[in-house]
């Protein structure tokens, strides 16, 4: 059981998809401009890799070595039409925000690459744990970048106001770049920043040492 | 003549896939620390681009589309929920073809791309220029040229990345902020100099 638990907790903070292993950042800056359809893609994220990671994993015995991207993603496919074609039913509004995000959770690299590296070696109910974990990972990136976006950016959570803007006779002025592209690298450089500060392992080695001797000469 | 350059134009620098919609990130950062493999991964990108969205325009218009099947006497057929197979599908094989031609013919760009060839089908760029295609029913010179923009506006921000990461080396980055963390900013910056373009 513990075993399950370090697979669940590890991918949170200390192995995180998006701020340590580099990947499913497109749709991480993409649709974070406000709270509710980062929610929503955090859900259809989280279930495609728990379920694909299950479905890929029941299936590694059979699944021959030199065809299986090709297997993986036909398997990723289907489940995320299903996602598509559920969200479409009952959320309309808010599919229409996310637009071509949720096809691109096909080319999200968390789900494909958690069923390279984990799912072709492990049980099924492992693989459905280390694809929720690693969802759950991402969906904390995306939540913070998210609340961040749409409070200084709009003023509001979910939609509901938090500070009154002055437009509205309130004391807040919007600061509109939070909700163009840019801000969205910026938050996550910092949240890497912070995350690396607080964790020290994981900081990356300088590929060129400068010499403190050096440059005291230089000046 | 005037309309599809103005879409270059927006597909290139407006509405540049990596920095105006976050697309192709994953590849984006962890190959731009070079700007001799950013210019081989930059041009692989652009030829796909722009093979692909005219192809997957053709499979959905005469395949997938509501009532295109009419052709075949089946015109109350709506097959575009099928859309994210095909194209993923389409994408994966034409990777496939462009490696094997390029294998048997012009072996030099073979071996200078190396990895990068069949990296692209799960490069989100690629697949993202389909959708878009799709979701703003562009036609077939439309989405021609639609394909050479959006391939070379990714293309470029990928080998200015790559400059800048080039010298980023010999500088002194705070500790936590080495790697990934400064690029990301250095991203933001980028994107944030792209925008200037949204008023041409």
């Amino acid at each position: 059981m513990s075993e399950a638990r370090t697979v669940l907790i590890d991918p949170l903070v200390d192995n995180n998809p998006v701020t340590l292993q580099m990947l499913g950042i497109c749709s991480a800056l993409a649709v974070t401009t406000s709270l509710l359809p980062a929610l929503l893609m955090c859900v259809a994220l989280t279930s495609v890799a728990a379920l694909a990671g299950a479905a890929i994993s029941a299936l590694r015995h059979r699944i021959p070595n030199n065809i299986r991207i090709i297997v993986h993603m036909t398997i990723i496919a289907s489940l995320v039409i299903l996602v598509d074609q559920l969200l479409k039913a009952y959320a309309f509004e808010t599919s229409k925000q996310l637009s071509v995000f949720v096809g691109l959770i096909i080319t999200n690299c968390i789900v494909l690459g958690r069923a390279e590296a984990f799912a072709m070696k492990n049980g099924v109910v492992m693989s459905f744990i280390d694809g929720l974990g690693n969802g759950l990972g991402y969906s904390i990136i995306l939540i913070a970048v998210a609340t961040l976006r749409e409070l200084f950016g709009a003023g509001t959570l979910l939609g509901y106001p938090v500070f009154e803007l002055t437009s509205n006779g309130g004391w807040y002025v919007a600061n509109g770049l939070m909700l163009l592209p840019p801000s969205a690298f910026f938050i996550i450089g910092l949240l890497i920043w912070g995350i690396r500060t607080w964790r020290k392992q994981q900081v990356e080695k300088p590929e060129y040492q400068i010499h403190e001797v050096h440059r005291t000469e230089v000046f | 003549m005037e309309a599809y350059a103005s879409l270059f134009v927006q597909a290139a620098f407006v509405e540049n896939l990596a920095l105006a919609f976050f697309l192709g990130m994953c590849t984006f950062l962890a190959v731009s620390k070079r700007v001799e493999t950013a210019i081989g991964l930059g041009l692989a990108v652009i030829v796909i681009q722009v093979i692909t969205v005219p192809v997957n325009h053709l499979i959905f218009k005469y395949l997938l589309a509501d009532g295109a099947l009419a052709w075949a006497g089946l015109p109350n057929v709506d097959l575009s929920f099928l859309g994210l197979v095909s194209y993923i599908g389409v994408i994966a094989a034409l990777v496939q073809i462009l490696e094997m031609t390029l294998d048997r013919f012009v072996p030099k760009l073979y071996n200078a791309l190396g990895i990068f060839l069949p990296l692209i089908t799960v490069n989100c760029a690629i697949l993202g220029g389909t959708l878009f295609m799709v979701e703003r029913q562009y036609n077939l010179p439309e989405s021609v040229v639609y394909g050479i923009g959006s391939g070379a506006g990714w293309a470029i921000a990928l080998i200015a990345l790559a400059g800048i990461r080039e010298k980023l080396k010999y500088s002194d980055v705070p500790d936590g902020l080495q790697g990934l963390g400064i690029a990301f900013i250095i991203v933001g910056l980028m994107s944030l100099s792209f925008m200037g373009f949204s008023g041409i």
